[in-house]
């Protein structure tokens, strides 16, 4: 049994918990919510120096085939540091897209650039405030080229590509690797409920694109980033979670009120028991994802829905608990505790809210139960 | 990270695995048999049975000392046990206390004479331990109790009642925490035996629970004498002996039993609801999911707890999470299982309604499992103070001679 990270990861958590205290302080957050910057460039340049983005790519297309464990242990750092940067998208999204589907031709023109962070990657899904209910997507494409509207589209205003997903003559759903430097598209900022994660709105009027994949596959390539994705994104989650509920618990240890630490009445004792329960449970989850991903296991897609859903639940209720602990500092601008509940509501809505994965968690036993 | 055994774990499962295969049958279909812990005495003679075999076999005490007759083999061996005993259909709920919580106590705290003339009956399951620890006047504030003991010659005279003692009617022997001193402070006038359960002057009676069967007692002290021999620890340091008791308590007490996750995810494809399976109902999906969740949490927090006592470090607070989440799934999981069949939900006739009434008895037994061993309330101020680091509670008894703490009508 070795159901940990292994002393190598551990240690690459602990320079990469380092490095972010230092480099990306709640202050630095707060530096890209107010607007002052799209993202924090000079720590999106730091990581790909530490060799972060290329973490999981493999050696023959520039990366340092670190594995995916590692990029777990990662992102559970970058989790924890609200790190405002396009790594989730870059990385866990356009890079694995290319990886799982990327021609030779697309692997080896890309994914270097991804790698060292040269080039930042996004992917373009979601068509307005809808659920994807298996309605058709408005964005189509013909002949190589895209038309209609992406939005929200994460770092899309900056980003250098994205995969896009769209209809075509004969399928419902294919994906397309795009460059955004093009004059057939334009680009506007959106406001979202997580400043400190810059969204766009994305308009294709006839843009060049080239397929991703088979057109025929589209969904199945998406359903596989996503769940893949999810796991990743799952420790961000946990990451997040556990920063908020220390924060819930040094805030309670050292707040007085009545004539004593607030944290020693039980309605708030019992919360944040409560609140570690469902972080530590979080944890196991992710760390399953983390197994299936390393091994390429066919419990994957059962364990991205259970670390998905899992992890949205433990950082949504880590953040709001601590604002409420926190009482009206808690619900200032100032203080620090709303970055986590924005994160955390974002990171929950990012590839899918949480009652398209329970129905995914659901529909994965069925079917293991069927064979 | 992976799932595998070493060589040594790997030979040792082989080796419980084939114990059981040999002395137990493999579960089938819905766990309604593990659920019978009625302690009628053909299940008491099974028991005792299968825990004899078990002793030959070397199983019974994977961890303890050679010293004690164990088999000095690391933590992570007993959960490999463990693992490879959830397969099967065994019988359970007899030893678990004496061999989990009392005899370590004894272990530790008696004398090596102690431990010759009692562990070895004690592990070969001829002789029963239980624990008589809470009172009528409190369980989750073990340490008010009142039943005393007086310093008596050679001995010490018991007076006063326990109560829950969950085995006491078939129970040989149990260890005991008495007040010794009710003029210092609550915790400190405490002191630990261990007795004779047919000693003069014990009377047993048994109660019936919800659930309606009796597997816990009242048991009254009249006049009974202790030798001062079989004190555990020293006169006064009673609280700090029944930390070691509570301690293993929390290893000992494991996930709760069935109904989980597989049975409600069977019963919901099993049943239609408005000529639907249950199962098509997107409420219905919503809740196994977020019990799937949890139950593979659960189970992977074990993993992560194993690996902990593979690599030879203590567990982290994850193990006391167990209990606390596993208990209030059960008791939802029966509640909404009943829902799952309109009005004849309430049935109990085994022959009449799914899974054998599995998910009715489990509404009836689940409460208790809220309330032994730690009540749900009190599990989490211990995560919230050992493992969050938050203050204790205030106290209206700190600092108070024990004799002049304030007390309730009940
Ligand atoms: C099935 C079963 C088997 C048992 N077996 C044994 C046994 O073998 N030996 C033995 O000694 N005991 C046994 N017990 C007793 C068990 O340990 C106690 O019932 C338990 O500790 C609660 O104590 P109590 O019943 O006195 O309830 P109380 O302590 O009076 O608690 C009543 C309620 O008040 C709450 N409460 C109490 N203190 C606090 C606090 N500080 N903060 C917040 N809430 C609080 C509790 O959580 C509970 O909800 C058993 C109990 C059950 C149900």
């Amino acid at each position: 049994m070795n159901f940990d990270f292994s002393d190598d990861e551990k240690r690459l958590k602990e320079e990469a918990h380092g490095f972010l205290n230092d480099r990306c302080p709640p202050k630095a957050v707060r530096r890209v919510l107010e607007g002052e910057l799209p993202f924090d460039r000079d720590l999106w340049r730091g990581v790909a120096e530490l060799g972060w983005t290329g973490a999981a790519i493999p050696e023959a297309y520039g990366g340092v085939g670190l594995g995916h464990v590692g990029l777990c242990a990662l992102a559970e750092e970058l989790g924890a540091a609200l790190a405002p940067i396009p790594f989730a998208s870059s990385i866990y999204l356009a890079a694995e897209a290319l990886l799982l589907a990327g021609t030779e031709a697309q692997k080896s023109r890309w994914l270097p650039k991804l790698a060292t962070g040269q080039l930042i990657g996004t992917i373009a899904v979601a068509e307005g405030a809808e659920a994807r209910s298996g309605k058709p997507l408005a964005t189509s494409a013909e002949g190589g080229r895209l038309s209609g509207t992406k939005l929200p589209v994460a770092d899309g205003a900056y980003a250098d590509i994205a995969i896009v997903a769209a209809r075509t003559a004969k399928s419902p759903l294919a994906l397309y690797v795009v460059e955004l430097n093009q004059p057939e598209i334009d680009r506007a900022p959106v406001k979202t409920i997580d400043p400190s994660r810059g969204h766009a709105r994305l308009t294709f009027r006839g843009a060049k694109a080239e397929p991703l994949g088979s057109e025929a596959d589209g969904e199945a390539i998406l359903k596989r980033l996503y769940d893949r994705a999810a796991i990743l994104v799952g420790f961000e989650q946990v990451g997040g979670a556990s920063v908020a509920l220390d924060m819930a618990c040094n805030y309670a240890r050292e707040r007085y009120a009545f004539g004593r630490p607030i944290g020693s009445q039980q309605a708030v004792k019992h919360k944040l028991a409560d609140v570690y329960c469902a972080v530590e449970l979080a944890r196991s989850n992710a760390y399953w994802g983390a197994w299936a991903l390393g091994a390429d296991a066919p419990e994957l897609p059962l364990a991205a829905a259970t670390a998905r859903v899992a992890g949205s639940r433990a950082f949504y209720v880590a953040s709001k608990e601590n604002i409420q602990v926190h009482g009206g500092m808690g619900f200032t601008w100032e203080g620090d505790c709303h970055l986590y509940y924005r994160r955390a509501k974002h990171l929950a809505l990012m590839l899918g809210a949480a009652p398209e994965w329970k129905e995914k968690l659901v529909n994965e036993i069925e079917r293991r139960n069927a064979a | 990270m992976d799932f595998n055994d070493s060589p040594e774990e790997a030979a040792f499962r082989a080796e419980a695995r084939a114990f059981f295969e040999k002395n137990a049958t493999r579960k089938s279909g819905h766990a309604a048999a593990q659920r019978s812990r009625a302690d009628d005495a053909a299940n008491l003679a099974a028991a005792k049975d299968f825990q004899r075999r078990k002793a030959e076999a070397g199983f019974a005490a994977i961890t303890w000392p050679k010293a004690f007759g164990g088999r000095g083999l690391p933590p992570i061996m007993q959960v490999i046990f463990n693992q490879e005993q959830a397969s099967f259909e065994v019988p359970r709920g007899f030893f678990e206390i004496g061999l989990g919580m009392c005899i370590p106590t004894l272990m530790k705290h008696g004398t090596p004479e102690h431990a010759k003339r009692y562990v070895p009956p004690a592990v070969r399951g001829d002789e029963i331990w239980c624990q008589l620890f809470s009172e009528p006047v409190g369980g989750s504030d073990l340490a008010g109790l009142i039943t005393r003991a007086v310093r008596d010659g050679d001995d010490w005279v018991i007076n006063g009642q326990k109560i829950w003692t969950s085995g006491a009617h078939y129970c040989d022997f149990g260890i005991i925490v008495v007040r010794t001193d009710p003029n210092v402070a609550k915790h400190e006038g405490l002191t630990m035996f261990f007795l004779d359960m047919k000693s003069p002057g014990i009377e047993v009676r048994r109660i019936k629970q919800v659930s309606g069967t009796s597997n816990f007692n009242e048991v009254f002290f009249t006049d009974v004498r202790v030798p001062d021999s079989q004190r555990l620890g020293a006169v006064g340091e009673g609280w700090k002996v029944s930390l070691t008791t509570l301690m293993n308590e929390r290893l000992a007490v494991g996930e709760a039993p069935a109904p989980d996750f597989d049975d409600i995810f069977h019963l919901a494809r099993e049943v239609t609801v408005e000529g639907k399976p249950a199962i098509a109902d997107r409420a219905m999906r919503e809740k196994l999911a977020d019990w799937y969740v949890e139950t593979q949490g659960l189970k992977l927090t074990k993993f992560r707890t194993m690996t902990a006592l593979s690599r030879s470090q203590t567990p982290g607070p994850e193990a006391s999470i167990t209990k606390l989440v596993s208990a209030t799934k059960l008791q939802e999981i029966a509640s909404t299982g009943m829902d799952l069949l309109g009005e004849g939900g309430s049935l109990m006739e085994e022959s009449e309604v799914p899974a054998a009434a599995l998910f009715q008895q489990a509404l009836l037994y689940s409460p208790g499992l809220r309330i032994a061993g730690g009540t749900d309330e009190i599990l989490r101020n211990i995560i919230a103070e050992r493992v969050l680091g938050l203050p204790a509670d205030m106290r209206a008894d700190k600092e108070l001679p024990f004799n002049k703490i304030p007390r309730g009508k009940r």
